[in-house]
């Protein structure tokens, strides 16, 4: 699924989106950074609620297409920066993690 | 046989610069055309040392040689020393504090990640005195 479409399901507010056309290919959902390092798979749509500066490295580092930080958590400046720095994309979404993957499955 | 020697600080609680000295590598390795999957692994078992030394020791130096088929990385510090080695190799143990999990690490994947994701971990540490970590990952 395009990254655009998929911040328009989850009415999502973009924080960042380098490549509006980038696709997202599967899904992990995961607070723990060691756990998403372990098994994120690349070009995934990474589901947390974490919202510290340590997200974007481990985004960085797996790459995955896109964080979603679900349940109206908010962003750390710090990490609000990042992202842009790194060119990483992240959207901000208010639905609970269950219902945001529940709606990325559904419209893939 | 090429080697490309590349030298890091990694500052003590500091999470706004963890993961610069691991990224760096990556690009590095990237650029030199290395294997994703290896370039992940590096990447992962870098970033955990890292993590762990700005948690747990007050940050250390990291050296990294790259050769033409496998990187070698020493993770050096003078924090206090793992006291029980054993322990800390357990998936799931964690002396990290409240904090520290709020950030999303604690997970007790720390050690255990590095030694999953390297082909050689030489773990040498004194209660103390610090530890080194000496990781090496193949890249075929």
């Amino acid at each position: 699924m395009k990254l655009a479409e998929l911040a328009k399901i989850l009415n999502a507010k973009i924080v960042n989106l380098p490549d509006p056309n980038a696709e997202a290919e599967s899904g992990y959902c995961g607070d723990f950074l060691s756990f998403v390092m372990q098994r994120a798979p690349e070009k995934s749509a990474w589901f947390t609620v974490m919202t510290n500066v340590n997200v974007a490295a481990v985004a960085s580092l797996t790459e995955v297409a896109v964080v979603v930080v679900c349940e109206g958590s908010k962003c750390d400046a710090a990490l609000i920066d990042r992202v842009r720095t790194q060119n990483i994309a992240l959207f901000e979404t208010d639905s609970d993690i269950f219902g945001a993957v529940k709606a990325y499955v559904n419209g893939r | 046989m090429n080697c490309i020697h590349v030298e890091f600080e990694v500052p003590g609680n500091n999470f706004l610069s963890a993961g610069s000295a691991s990224d760096s590598v990556k690009s590095t390795l990237k650029k030199l055309g290395v294997p994703s999957s290896a370039v992940r692994r590096v990447a992962i078992a870098m970033y955990e040392a890292e993590i762990n030394m700005v948690i747990h020791a007050g940050g250390g130096r990291c050296y990294a040689d790259i050769f033409d088929d496998h990187i070698k990385i020493v993770m050096k510090d003078e924090g206090n020393g793992i006291e029980n080695l054993e322990l800390a190799m357990q998936e799931g143990y964690s002396t990290a504090s409240d904090d520290v999990r709020n950030l999303g690490f604690g997970a007790g994947m720390g050690l255990p990640n590095i030694k999953t994701y390297s082909d050689r971990l030489k773990i040498d540490t004194e209660v103390g005195k610090g530890t080194t970590l000496t990781i090496e990952v193949d890249f075929d």
